[in-house]
């Protein structure tokens, strides 16, 4: 064996390790898995356009923009938290994979559901058979009802409100 | 706002073997590449050695295939790798050291790990049962770090009291008991970490827990030390009671158990340092290698450090170094042969392969759903850690030098056997991190009703 092949052997050998560390470098990247974070276009994130292109009429080809409303808690242990509610229906409960999750030992895992009304303006609130009950103002809610600003909405300890 | 929505994963059982593929062509060309230098043509065991390697990490391969066929696709190739690394280095001072029989020891104990591994993914189909265990497991790691001080099966080699020997075979039952104690702390912390994350009195910037809470670090701390005085073993004490430190941290989240813990582990040492020889002559030797009073003890450390000097960047090439001058080349200071052999370059692949393994133990830690596997995954793949550190940085002078083994590399059939256990179990956990969850039907028609999902 010369000198050369076994230096080119020594090189290459420390070459192939690197590659396999490289592959599994590559694999590693590809093979991310989890949850996906998809960041939504807020106000000011949505792209500029000068308004000389726009021409003069603002709501020319804008659509319409959707309605928009804040959920306080206003009552229990999360008082002050806040929370956009807008085209997405709006899961609240115990359990972690609601919107917004209570910590609140009389509410159910899945408590109610604030969604958009099927009719344009407003929101409807829906008991989703919870164990402990929601009520609306002074009534319990047995059936899907519209949810106005300003009427307190009460899951076991915590009071939540709309506010435009 | 941002929406969150689960990703999983593809099987990926077809990526693994492409890189089983890879690391055993790796292997086996570092294996040709000694012969070819040795005495310029293939050597004879090549087929033996290359097809043994192939033949096991395929029988596991397809062991998951069919039993766990979401598992991580990195785990096996990297452990792979650097166990057939290990086989090469041992091949090779084989060949320079009177004694040829260490690397067909080595592929025989590989065999003995790879089916342990099989038999774990195989009989184990949920880990979740081991949390059934957990004192059960106690025991038995007390068991079996006590074993050897038996006086008829217990063996003293190099002067620690690790061993148990039964006819020609010895093993070290401290290496099995690195598991089961990685399940008892995991089955002990996930019902007890509530307990011990609640704080007490503030100091400074760091709430510290509760006093009565310190109960359980205080045991594992006097199990450790007793385990050094006992058996004389540094490398063993320390691991274990890092181990028990780490899943605290990870079930408390609390950074003042880390503190406590080494503040605690400094007490243990600066007692161990003044009170133990053994213990004084490693700190003399860690110190002062070179100093001429040392020169007998640190004979070892300085040949380990002059020939990772020797080697450099690149290294003299697989079989032209003298990695042999250095006593237990193979075991404790494989290492350094490496770096010697394979130089900068190749020790930073090799660490890199480590690392590789310990973020796919912490991202299963991170994946998986339930608790008892997080401290599970989490426990085993810090074991593996630590030992990496305290060899590394025994070897290089950073800490004073202990007995544990590279995970993998190192000749020795009992840590071989006990890191391939490790390697099923993150992989056991790892499937059922990554397994899509079970369809649950939630539609608008059977809202409320109970359903029974089977999980497989």
């Amino acid at each position: 064996m010369s000198e050369l092949t076994l230096t080119a052997l020594r090189l290459g050998l420390l070459v192939v390790l690197w590659l396999f560390v490289l592959a599994v470098v590559g694999v590693l990247r590809a093979d991310l898995f989890g949850t996906r974070v998809t960041a939504r276009r807020t106000e000011r994130a949505r792209p500029r356009v000068p308004r000389a292109a726009r021409g003069d009429a603002p709501d020319a080809g804008e659509p319409a923009r959707p309605a928009r409303a804040t959920l306080v808690v206003v009552e229990g242990s999360l008082r002050g938290t806040t929370l956009a509610v807008g085209t997405a229906p709006v899961l609240i409960g115990r359990g972690p994979d609601c919107t917004l999750v209570l910590d609140d030992e009389y509410a159910s895992t899945k408590h109610v559901r604030i969604s958009p009304a099927p009719a344009g303006d407003g929101w409807v609130v829906e008991d989703l058979q919870s164990t402990n009950g929601s009520f609306l103002g002074r009534d319990r809610l047995t059936v899907p009802r519209p949810f106005e600003p300003g009427t307190p909405l009460r899951i076991g300890k915590t009071v939540l409100e709309l506010r435009r | 706002m941002a929406t969150v929505t689960p990703v999983y994963p593809a099987t990926r059982r077809n990526t693994e073997l492409a890189l089983l593929v890879m690391a055993v062509v790796v292997a086996t060309g570092a294996w040709a590449v000694v012969g070819l230098t040795e005495d310029g043509r293939l050597p004879p065991g090549l087929a033996l050695y290359g097809g043994g390697l192939a033949g096991l990490a395929v029988l596991l391969h397809l062991v998951l295939r069919w039993k766990a066929a979401y598992a991580d696709p990195v785990l096996l190739p990297v452990a792979t790798l650097l166990n057939g690394l290990g086989l090469v280095v041992i091949h090779r001072l084989d060949l320079s050291s009177s004694r040829t029989d260490q690397a067909p020891r080595q592929l025989l104990w590989t065999a003995i790990g790879v089916v342990a591994a099989g038999a774990v993914l195989w009989l184990l189909r949920d880990h979740r049962v081991l949390r059934r265990y957990t004192f059960t497991a106690m025991v038995a790691g007390l068991v079996l770090l006590l074993l050897p001080l038996l006086p008829g099966i217990g063996r003293t080699i190099n002067g620690a009291r690790i061993w148990i020997g039964i006819g020609p075979l010895s093993f070290q039952p401290g290496e099995l008991a690195k598991i089961v104690l990685a399940v008892f702390f995991a089955g002990y912390l996930v019902v007890h970490r509530d307990a011990l994350s609640l704080t007490g009195p503030k100091l400074l910037f760091l709430r510290l827990p509760r006093a009565r809470d310190l109960g359980p670090i205080l045991v594992a701390w006097l199990a450790s030390v007793g385990v050094l005085v006992l058996q004389r073993d540094l490398g063993t004490s320390l691991l274990f009671f890092g181990l028990f430190v780490a899943v605290l941290y990870v079930a408390t989240e609390r950074v003042s158990w880390i503190v406590l813990g080494l503040l605690l582990f400094v007490a243990g040492a600066v007692l161990a340092a003044t009170t133990f020889s053994h213990v004084q002559e490693r700190v003399a030797i860690w110190l002062h290698p070179f100093a001429p009073d040392n020169a007998d003890q640190s004979y070892q450390l300085v040949q380990g450090l002059y020939g990772m000097a020797n080697g450099g960047l690149l290294g003299t090439g697989l079989d032209r170094g003298r990695p042999d001058i250095v006593p237990f080349a193979n075991s404790d200071f494989i290492y350094s042969s490496i770096g010697e052999e394979l130089g900068l370059v190749g020790l930073f692949a090799v660490l890199l392969l480590y690392g590789v393994l310990v973020e796919r133990g912490l991202r299963t830690a991170i994946a998986v759903r339930d608790g008892f596997g997080k401290l599970l995954a989490a426990g085993l793949a810090f074991s593996v850690t630590l030992q990496v550190f305290v060899v590394v940085g025994g070897v290089t002078r950073i800490i004073p030098l202990t007995g544990l083994t590279m995970p993998f590399l190192a000749a020795g059939g009992s840590s071989l056997v006990s890191n391939w256990i490790v390697v099923g179990l993150l992989l056991r956990i790892s499937d059922l991190a990554r397994r899509p969850a079970p369809e649950v039907r939630n539609g608008p028609g059977d809202t409320g009703v109970t359903q029974a999902v089977r999980i497989p």
